[in-house]
């Protein structure tokens, strides 16, 4: 039957083409025949005007694209940096929506307007030094400044401080679920290795040391890591089988997780998790999402299947290197909460020395 | 037919009087224009049409997840258990879409095409440096093709990393089905490739230096001819990176050495590898991985320029400009491979330098762009399909290089890295824009190529079409790469925040769809008029550089008689004080004409 369908779409496209040909035949009628499949007088109006059309047509798509899904964005961001990195973020963009809209139009009016008229002659242009040099050294002094400003903000991120008081977290990959492991109250990770894993019948699931002292009072989550609002967390990335990468957007970090080395990215968490489902953005983000999926449910429902369970913001870890088949539903829950809650949180976890026994 | 061997060569030194059969003729020939439709047909027809019938399959996937297609069912069979997709087998179409069309549709099909057909017909030589190489090249690209195409038939399914193939990933047959038999084939495959890649660059390099007509100095040559001629230097200087990589991988892989691979632990069993490192081969790879783009691109601006200037009627503007922003790209191209690399863990202060030389290269590319805009501007614009897709393609290359801008930049490369906004990015700056002068290469050279003209009014229905649907595909991608959506996801509703990207998807697939039936009416206006196409004029296009000098006819060696000698550049459009508003390279300086300074 779908077979039958899609032969019948095809024909009927062919149709369409052949009719669609015919109509630009027709519009060369009236002059004397010509099928030298070179572009006429007709030919350079009609396609010269329809770049004009196509110009409009870029500029819409813009302005539809950015009034329609700029509400799918990622929300304020929830850390320090943040801020910064939205600051650059908008300024390039500005740079290049300025330059974009700039430039198509120079490019679509001219192919509009010199579009050919039999027997004009186009002129003779062959080069202009200065011309060159200004359009070298224009984009030349921007990019300059946006490099110098990129590469501040960047050394602002990545050379961050090993502080004393900054929570030390172990975010620990494998195909395909994270595991985040904490330094306990030594607040140090003690060393770990895949050669450890097959230790203690499984009960060490990310390969700790047990001969290291550091490590006994670590412990290790899976589903969800709690981190403290305002303290600085210093991430140490591992991973156990391929590369994937610790992507959490919200705060605006990314780092991979090589297997056989440590990688480092650190931020301090500004806004708490409830803080941020209070956020307007995400309540209206939330709210459409809801609604989405409850007229999901609806389909689901009809279908005897199970409906869908209404969703609530949380902060994600995702990865975002590929990683194989469930490369696509790699996730953990990030909970940032007030120091109180966290302490509460850490309080009932079971450290490394207590699980093994 | 033209009886080849009836035909004077006085000065053709090498020239054998030998009957050519069939084989001789249409399979191994050493015949560069031969070899153009060879690979032509292989490389940008057959490939092509598998690359992107496969991203439509896995299109459809995105936009309505886990559904059951009857083309699913059809195509991937065992794949698709009742018609829905299996993740592998999309994680295995993503890689070999991206793997065929970056270098068997835009690497081996644009410059083999190209590259092969205007090398010598637009210096004035009578073929390649080496026939022979060039033959071995072709048939060695036939081969890593049809590798390639057979490890769609493994079991566990083709090759599914990536096309940027990360080991362990890549290098692990625990990790993913895919890494068994398809990925060794793949490595395999790209082995061979990179091969016929090397001989040919070295060819089409030999043959620009020694084989130029007497008069063609450098700064006489097209513009097509400087981008063919550099391309294939950076081919010869990053491919066999690439080969070393892929040594190095099939080392690790088979034979346990520890080049990329330490630490690991997969499905239960620590392995036994220790102390290499990942990192390595991403820098090995984008060591080739970022000149690659530029093989792709430059061949791609260089068929722009010429088409611009033959249709606008002018000389391109700015002839030296733009011969240094091509040597400036294909120097900066090959110190710019870390912005891949910004958060892989390599030293901070590292990615301060990519970040820096990767907006450096924007200033050049912006040069490219404002010559061309300059080189319409007061011309008499012929709007033949060739010169709307060169038109396209500047636009396609400004909007999808602005967000280099970005991507470029390591700050903001942290949240964006392997989102949506990448494939964006990369899809128009070098995917549609290198696609756009592969079809407007196509279109004017076909008469040259085959001897006939393409229908010009389907041509434009192609041109149009594919116009919409292009912005249609990747303009709303940008948006959901900025909502946080990684890339290479088989399907988002594992993640209800990413729900309401549900219809932004649907609306991709359905441009995504609308953009490929448009291919098929280049297919179809590309075979049919092979055979039933208008017979082409000498030089339809009123062109002014040397191929258009040589019979219509093939002949083997070009030109009957004596090669033409040049006496000018291949620019003088419009020229004051010309009867006609274009002047062949081959034309003598009139007797009070003075040459043009440029």
């Amino acid at each position: 039957m779908t077979v039958l369908l899609i032969i019948t779409i095809l024909i009927l496209t062919g149709i369409a083409l052949w009719q669609i040909t015919k109509i630009f035949e027709l519009s060369q009628l009236g002059q004397k025949k010509d099928d030298s499949q070179i572009a006429t007088e007709k030919d350079n109006d009609l396609n010269g005007k329809l770049m004009f059309a196509f110009l409009v047509f870029i500029y819409a798509v813009t302005i539809y694209s950015f009034w329609t899904y700029s509400k799918v964005l990622l929300p304020e961001s929830a850390s320090a940096h943040g801020p910064a990195y939205d600051t650059l973020l908008w300024i390039s963009f500005a740079v290049i929506l300025f330059a974009q809209t700039l430039t198509q139009a120079v490019l679509h009016i001219f192919a509009y307007q010199y579009r050919g008229i039999n027997n004009r002659k186009a002129y003779f242009f062959t080069h202009d030094n200065k011309l060159e040099f200004v359009w070298t050294i224009i984009p030349a002094i921007i990019f300059f400044l946006l490099i110098i400003y990129g590469m501040i903000t960047w050394g602002k991120i990545m050379n961050f401080e090993e502080d004393e008081d900054a929570l030390v977290v172990e975010l620990y990959a494998q195909q395909w679920n994270w595991k985040a492991r904490y330094g306990g109250e030594d607040n140090v990770l003690g060393d770990a290795n895949v050669r450890f894993l097959n230790d203690f019948d499984g009960k060490n699931p990310i390969g700790i040391d047990s001969s290291d002292p550091n490590g006994m009072d670590d412990f290790v989550v899976t589903q969800e890591f709690h981190l403290p609002v305002n303290r600085k967390v210093i991430f140490k990335l591992r991973s156990q089988d391929v590369l994937h990468s610790a992507y959490m957007p919200h705060f605006r970090a990314q780092m991979n997780c090589v297997p056989g080395m440590i990688t480092e990215f650190s931020f301090t968490p500004t806004k708490t998790t409830d803080e941020m489902r209070m956020n307007s953005d995400v309540v209206d983000k939330v709210n459409r999402i809801n609604k989405i999926r409850f007229e999901n449910s609806k389909l689901l429902t009809a279908k005897g299947e199970e409906s869908l369970e209404p969703y609530q913001f949380d902060y994600l870890l995702l990865c975002a290197k590929i990683c194989g088949t469930s490369h696509y539903n790699m996730q953990m829950k990030i909970v940032v909460e007030s120091e109180k809650d966290y302490e509460k949180w850490v309080a009932k976890q079971q450290i490394f020395s207590e699980v093994i026994q | 037919m033209s009886e080849v061997s009836s035909i004077p060569h006085s000065n053709h030194d090498d020239h054998h009087h030998h009957k050519e059969t069939f084989i001789t003729k249409y399979i191994f020939s050493q015949d560069h224009k031969m070899i153009a439709k060879q690979y032509l047909i292989l490389g940008v027809l057959f490939m092509g049409f598998i690359g992107v019938a496969m991203s439509l399959l896995f299109r459809l996937q995105l936009a309505w997840p886990e559904q059951s297609f009857a083309v699913f069912d059809i195509f991937l069979g065992d794949w698709a258990p009742e018609g829905v997709m299996d993740p592998n087998i999309y994680l295995a179409l993503v890689t070999i879409h991206g793997t065929i069309m970056v270098f068997f549709v835009l690497t081996a099909g644009l410059s083999g095409t190209f590259s092969n057909l205007l090398i010598p017909l637009q210096i004035g030589a009578r073929d390649m440096a080496s026939g022979l190489l060039n033959m071995i090249s072709f048939w060695l690209f036939f081969l890593s093709s049809m590798i390639m195409l057979a490890s769609l038939f493994v079991e566990a399914g083709p090759a599914a990393a990536g096309w940027t193939i990360y080991p362990p990933l890549s290098a692990l047959p625990q990790a993913q089905p895919g890494s068994g038999m398809g990925m060794t084939l793949w490595l395999i495959s790209m082995a061979i490739f990179v091969a016929s890649s090397l001989l040919g660059s070295l060819n089409y390099i030999v043959t620009v230096i020694n084989l130029r007509t007497k008069g063609m100095s450098m700064f006489r040559l097209p513009l097509t001819i400087w981008a063919f001629f550099v391309t294939a230097i950076i081919g010869v200087i990053s491919f066999p990176v690439l080969l070393s990589a892929a040594l190095l991988l099939i080392m690790d892989r088979s034979f346990g050495t520890s080049f990329f691979l330490s630490d690991i632990f997969v499905q239960g069993e620590v392995l036994h590898y220790q102390g290499g490192s990942p990192v390595l081969f991403e820098h090995l790879f984008w060591f080739l991985g970022h000149p690659e783009v530029y093989i792709v691109l430059l061949p791609a601006l260089g068929i722009t320029s010429e088409i611009i200037a033959t249709n606008s009627r002018k000389p391109i503007f700015g002839y030296r400009a733009m011969v240094a922003s091509i040597l400036a790209i294909a120097f900066l191209s090959t110190v710019v491979w870390g912005h891949h690399m910004f958060i892989s863990g390599m030293n901070p202060f590292l990615g301060s330098v990519f970040t820096f030389t990767t907006l450096l290269i924007a200033i050049p590319s912006a040069v490219k762009a404002f010559n061309y805009i300059t080189t319409l501007w007061k011309g008499n614009l012929q709007f033949n399909p060739g010169m709307l897709f060169s038109i396209g393609l500047v636009s396609t290359f400004i909007t999808g290089g602005l967000t280099g801008i970005i991507l470029g930049d390591s700050t903001l490369d942290i949240n964006i890295h392997d989102t949506y906004f990448v494939v964006a990015h990369f899809h128009l700056v070098m995917g549609i824009s290198a696609l756009y002068g592969l079809f407007a290469g196509v279109y004017h050279w076909f008469p040259k190529l085959f001897g006939r003209m393409m229908n010009k009014n389907l041509g434009f229905i192609h041109f149009w079409i594919t116009a919409i649907a292009a912005y249609g595909v990747f303009f709303p991608m940008h948006f959901i790469g900025m909502a946080g959506l990684p890339r290479r996801y088989y399907t988002n509703t594992a993640f209800p925040y990413f729900d309401d990207l549900a219809n932004i998807n649907v609306v991709i697939t359905v441009f995504a769809l609308l953009a490929g039936a448009a291919q098929l009416v280049f297919l179809y206006n590309f075979i049919s008029s092979m055979f039933f196409g208008k017979k082409a004029e000498q030089n339809p296009w009123r062109s002014n550089t040397m191929e258009w000098t040589a019979p219509v006819e093939h002949i083997h060696g070009n030109w009957p008689g004596e090669i033409p000698h040049v006496h000018r550049w291949a620019y003088d459009y419009s020229k004051p004080g010309q009867k006609e508003d274009f002047v062949l390279q081959t034309t003598p300086l009139g007797k009070d004409e003075k040459e043009t300074e440029h």
